[in-house]
């Protein structure tokens, strides 16, 4: 009978639950589903086992949207010893439910409120360390190179030179600007450099915490800014309808010339035919005189869940993350640039551009869906894609953002 | 007959009959035409920009990639794990059930019958988080088990309808004279009655194997990693993986569809019977 | 089991009475866990505040009264409704099919089943279908609008068409559905009435209104109810096609359930359960409807 067989299931699971894991090992949880991502987490592991062959790590690797929703299942019902996240915002949810571990003595023995310096702010809450960053990656604005040389146009570094830039493009039958938001993260790049921008980090950091009203004359400049782009049709038609991926064969294709992404948009760039020298990297423009350059550049990172079992070893885990050696090469497989400023620079000409760029970075903002919390993020994101196709609708969409920010910031 | 048979309509007509159905066919299927060629087609042809032409070259290839660099046929294998094991408790657990519903009058006989009923149209999402929630808490959340202690509950209820009236349909009689006879109740559900339901258990097997493969819904609530993942929220999260890359996506779309159409091939008739009970009178 | 009878003991006196309820029970006690339980508890948990990790906090009618005032959830029930308008066409265009199939020509149980092939596929596969279809540059559909009106409508990121587009989706599936159940009602009808009918020179649409369709109603009835069913529960399409998107223009409310207690964005459970709860109450009206039909089927018996 499948009843029996069922309970028997049960019976046996909940057993299976209740034992503890072995002492040496450390059961690691992750999201790097994609090739890339997974091999150099499987050099992680096996570079770390080589060095400390007493600790036995067994990772569960999950597919990259879902795990962010089964982290909230695992961390209550079946902690691992150390799992996969981001910093800023994002994790402030699971430090203030006890859900993740304190791990500031990690930093304080490794000296690594030295070395992670520029992502310290971002892992801290309440004065406390509360994980280990390893990679970030920069965000700025992608560009064919060859294209901008025959139309004469040269990388804009102001609103001004952007603009002119984009008319150029236009009057030659090119869309300046690629984007896909049918997922709608793009647009949220776009929101965070033009309020960076226009108003800085500081505000931008208001705003994302709820203490701005989406009302506000400043947020307002910020779409007034984006509508200069918008009404005149700078960005590609129909960008509603497709992914960011499905947007680069018409910069292949040259059918755009620019592209306001994180740095992981060169690999498929190079994957559809463009080569090296054809692409361009460019720092996004100034826009309001004297406010210092702040970039996006979203963290990931590693953290202890408050109900691991072997705590210990993952923290051996965690420092070895943090260390020179390991950032560099994991880094150097995912295309991405280390957080530890003590590891090995970039060759690749992209990330030693971006390098330079973020280590001059007046503050580094981890992107608009990890610096606000989820539940607005969502909202403001719909927001933007509707901006973005219905630019005069502008008043009743920050309406209805005020309305959602009144609600979720109690 | 209603509408009066072709054979008697005049010549022209029935040779625009003739024609005509193949035309319809087309057009109707041509969503599923269109993915099928397209699964067919080399990744080349798509970067070219030829989407509708005859493809340069018939690419099995997108096929093998498609189980060389993604982990479908696992996921196949777990869609396997859920749905036979649900198809076997449902199908088990209804027979009980409908026996005990068509046979005996008891006095909560019918509103018992009516829970069943109504159960089985209430939306998903009210039964969403308690039954998350319940998966969670007995470990099974990520799990095939989870799935199909769930799954076998909910289908229970439309099985249960299922059986109870088509039990209804057997000739009491039998049943009566056995007990005359001082039959246990039990040997006459085993030895009369379940013979009988035969087509009614192939009937059921079928629907309940094409309901539960082809759920989406509880699979993306109830698992998330992919060592449990059946294949419709697998190739979901594939797609993620694969976009622009639409010669797999079509691939993976096609294999994924594959067991139930055989199935619904191989077992037409019960399939129908089992569709369509109630659609007539008696 | 108690198969054995041997001592004629309490079991042999009683069977009659307790055998109703040994059957029952393993069925009825899964069905009460897993689906009877948790409507209660849903209900109970719409009136709490909970993220599904601390602890609940009862909150009264706050979530009703929040939803009340969001704008999302009039998107979605205006689109639900629509849904379910929209999505009884597949009744009539069910019952097309099946009258122009309902010949005895040389392989028509082909036709018919290949014609009733978009059910068996499941819902993902549907949606990926049609999200090509209707993709801009390189879709069938795109490209066929193109070539009639000469410019490109990207239907799935247009709100003015992009619930329209996701119904035509589930139509597909949904006729096939009822094209069968009236394949069905067509074989079983009465042969004696058709012809006195036809006696009366009752031909083509008289005959179809007032003999035949009287005679479907059962197939009709069914068609309804999984009709309505299914358009109250469109969450795999939506899910698939656009995710609610356009900024969400395309939401359904069971969709937007699913985002609030349980997707990347949300983790709103009580909220969520209101919006289960509010969905739930409009499909009672249905499934009351259903249940009261099939009780005075029961009294006729």
């Amino acid at each position: 009978m499948t009843l029996t067989k069922a309970l028997t299931g049960l019976a046996l699971s909940a057993f299976l639950m209740g034992t503890a894991a072995f002492a040496g090992e450390i059961t690691i949880n992750s999201d790097q589903s994609d090739p890339t991502p997974k091999k150099a987490m499987e050099e992680l592991i096996a570079d770390f086992q080589a060095k400390y062959p007493d600790i036995t790590v067994k990772w569960n690797n999950f597919d990259h949207e879902g795990y962010k929703a089964a982290i909230r299942n695992f961390l209550t019902a079946d902690p691992p010893d150390v799992a996969a996240w981001y910093a800023g915002n994002r994790m402030e949810p699971f430090v203030k439910a006890g859900l993740f571990e304190d791990v500031s003595d990690v930093w304080a023995a490794n000296g690594l409120d030295d070395q992670l310096k520029s992502a310290a702010s971002s892992m801290t809450i309440d004065g406390k360390k509360w994980g280990v960053p390893y990679t970030y990656y920069q965000w700025g604005i992608y560009y064919r190179k060859d294209l901008f040389e025959q139309n004469g146009i040269t990388a804009p570094k102001n609103w001004a030179e952007l603009l002119g830039a984009c008319e150029k493009l236009k009057a030659a039958g090119i869309a300046p600007f690629a984007i896909g938001t049918k997922a709608l993260w793009p647009t949220a790049g776009w929101f965070d450099y033009l309020d960076l921008r226009v108003n800085g980090y500081e505000f931008h950091m208001d705003l994302t915490a709820g203490k701005i009203p989406y009302t506000d004359p400043r947020v307002k400049a910020v779409f007034e800014k984006w509508a200069e782009l918008v009404k005149p049709g700078y960005f590609i038609e129909n960008h509603a309808a497709i992914d960011w991926q499905d947007a680069i064969p018409q910069m292949v294709q040259g059918k755009a010339a620019m592209y306001l992404m994180g740095n992981f948009a060169v690999a498929t760039m190079k994957d559809g035919g463009l080569t090296e020298d054809q692409i361009g990297f460019m720092q996004f423009p100034e826009i309001t005189a004297g406010i210092p350059m702040s970039e996006d550049a979203p963290t990931d990172t590693f953290h202890i869940p408050a109900g691991a079992k072997n705590k210990a070893d993952a923290k051996t885990f965690l420092a070895y993350l943090a260390s020179p050696e390991a950032q560099a090469k994991m880094n150097a497989t995912l295309g991405q640039l280390p957080v530890n400023n003590q590891a090995a620079k970039p060759t690749d000409t992209f990330l030693e551009a971006g390098f330079t760029m973020l280590s001059n970075a007046h503050a580094l903002a981890q992107f608009y869906d990890r610096d606000a919390p989820a539940e607005m993020a969502k909202a403001g994101m719909e927001g933007f894609q509707e901006f973005m196709v219905k630019p005069d609708d502008l008043d009743r969409i920050l309406e209805r953002l005020e309305k959602i920010r009144a609600k979720v910031y109690k | 007959m209603f509408p009066t048979p072709i054979q008697k309509a005049s010549g022209p007509t029935r040779l625009a009959y003739q024609i005509a159905l193949p035309i319809a066919l087309v057009i109707w299927l041509f969503p599923l035409i269109g993915v099928a060629v397209t699964s067919l087609r080399p990744a080349s042809d798509l970067a070219a920009g030829n989407y509708f032409g005859v493809p340069s070259s018939i690419a099995f290839e997108n096929y093998a990639a498609v189980f060389r660099d993604s982990p479908i046929g696992w996921y196949i294998l777990n869609s396997f794990k859920v749905t036979i094991p649900t198809v076997i408790g449902a199908v088990g657990l209804s027979c009980l059930t409908g026996f005990a519903l068509a046979v005996y009058g008891f006095r909560a006989n019918l509103w018992v019958f009516f829970a069943f009923v109504a159960g089985n149209f209430i939306p998903f999402q009210i039964l969403m988080v308690p039954v998350r929630d319940l998966t969670l808490k007995a470990g099974l959340y990520d799990s095939t088990l989870g799935l199909v202690l769930f799954h076998v509950a909910f289908q229970t209820g439309f099985c249960t309808l299922f059986m109870r009236n088509f039990i209804k349909g057997m000739p009491f009689a039998l049943i009566e004279s056995a007990r005359v006879e001082g039959v246990s109740e039990w040997q006459i559900f085993r030895h009369i009655v379940l013979p009988l339901m035969r087509p009614a258990i192939a009937a059921l097997s079928v629907l309940v194997f094409t309901f539960v493969w082809n759920d989406y819904f509880w699979a993306t609530v109830l698992v998330q990693g992919q060592h449990a993942m059946p294949v419709t929220a697998g190739l979901y999260a594939l797609n993620g993986q694969w976009v622009a890359a639409w010669h797999l996506v079509s691939a993976g779309s096609i294999v994924a569809a594959l067991p139930p159409v055989l199935m619904f091939f191989l077992m037409q008739r019960h399939f129908i019977a089992g569709l369509t009970l109630g659609a007539t009178k008696g | 089991m108690p198969t054995n009878s041997q001592p004629a003991g309490f079991w042999k006196r009683n069977q009659m009475k307790i055998a109703p309820y040994v059957f029952l029970a393993p069925g009825a006690l899964m069905f009460l866990i897993y689906v009877l339980i948790p409507i209660v508890q849903s209900i109970w948990i719409s009136f709490q505040d909970w993220d599904g990790l601390g602890p609940k906090t009862w909150v009264g009618l706050a979530n009703y009264v929040e939803l009340l005032d969001d704008d999302t959830f009039y998107v979605a029930l205006k689109n639900n409704l629509l849904w379910l308008g929209l999505y009884l066409l597949a009744i009539p265009m069910g019952l097309a099919a099946a009258l122009f199939l309902n010949q005895n020509v040389w392989g028509i149980r082909l036709y018919k089943s290949l014609f009733f092939f978009p059910f068996v596929i499941s819902q993902v596969v549907v949606g990926l279908m049609f999200t090509w279809f209707y993709a801009p540059d390189f879709g069938l559909f795109s490209q066929a609008i193109k070539w009639l009106t000469g410019s490109e409508v990207a239907i799935l990121a247009d709100e003015r068409y992009v619930t329209y587009g996701i119904i035509a989706a589930g139509l597909w599936p949904q006729t096939a559905y009822c094209m069968i159940l009236y394949l069905t009602g067509l074989n079983n009808l009465n042969a004696e009435q058709i012809e006195a009918a036809r006696m009366d020179n009752a031909r083509g649409w008289r005959l179809l209104r007032h003999v035949i369709l009287p005679q479907l109603a059962p197939a009709t009835f069914i068609a309804m109810v999984v009709t309505v069913i299914g358009a109250l529960r469109s969450f795999d399409l939506v899910s698939i096609m656009t995710a609610g998107g356009p900024y969400g223009s395309s939401q359904v409310l069971s969709y937007f359930m699913y985002e609030q207690a349980l997707s990347e964005y949300g983790y709103r459970m009580g909220y969520g359960a209101a919006i289960a709860v509010v969905l739930f109450l409009i499909m009672m009206v249905f499934i009351t409807l259903f249940i009261v039909r099939m009780i005075a089927q029961e009294r006729n018996r």
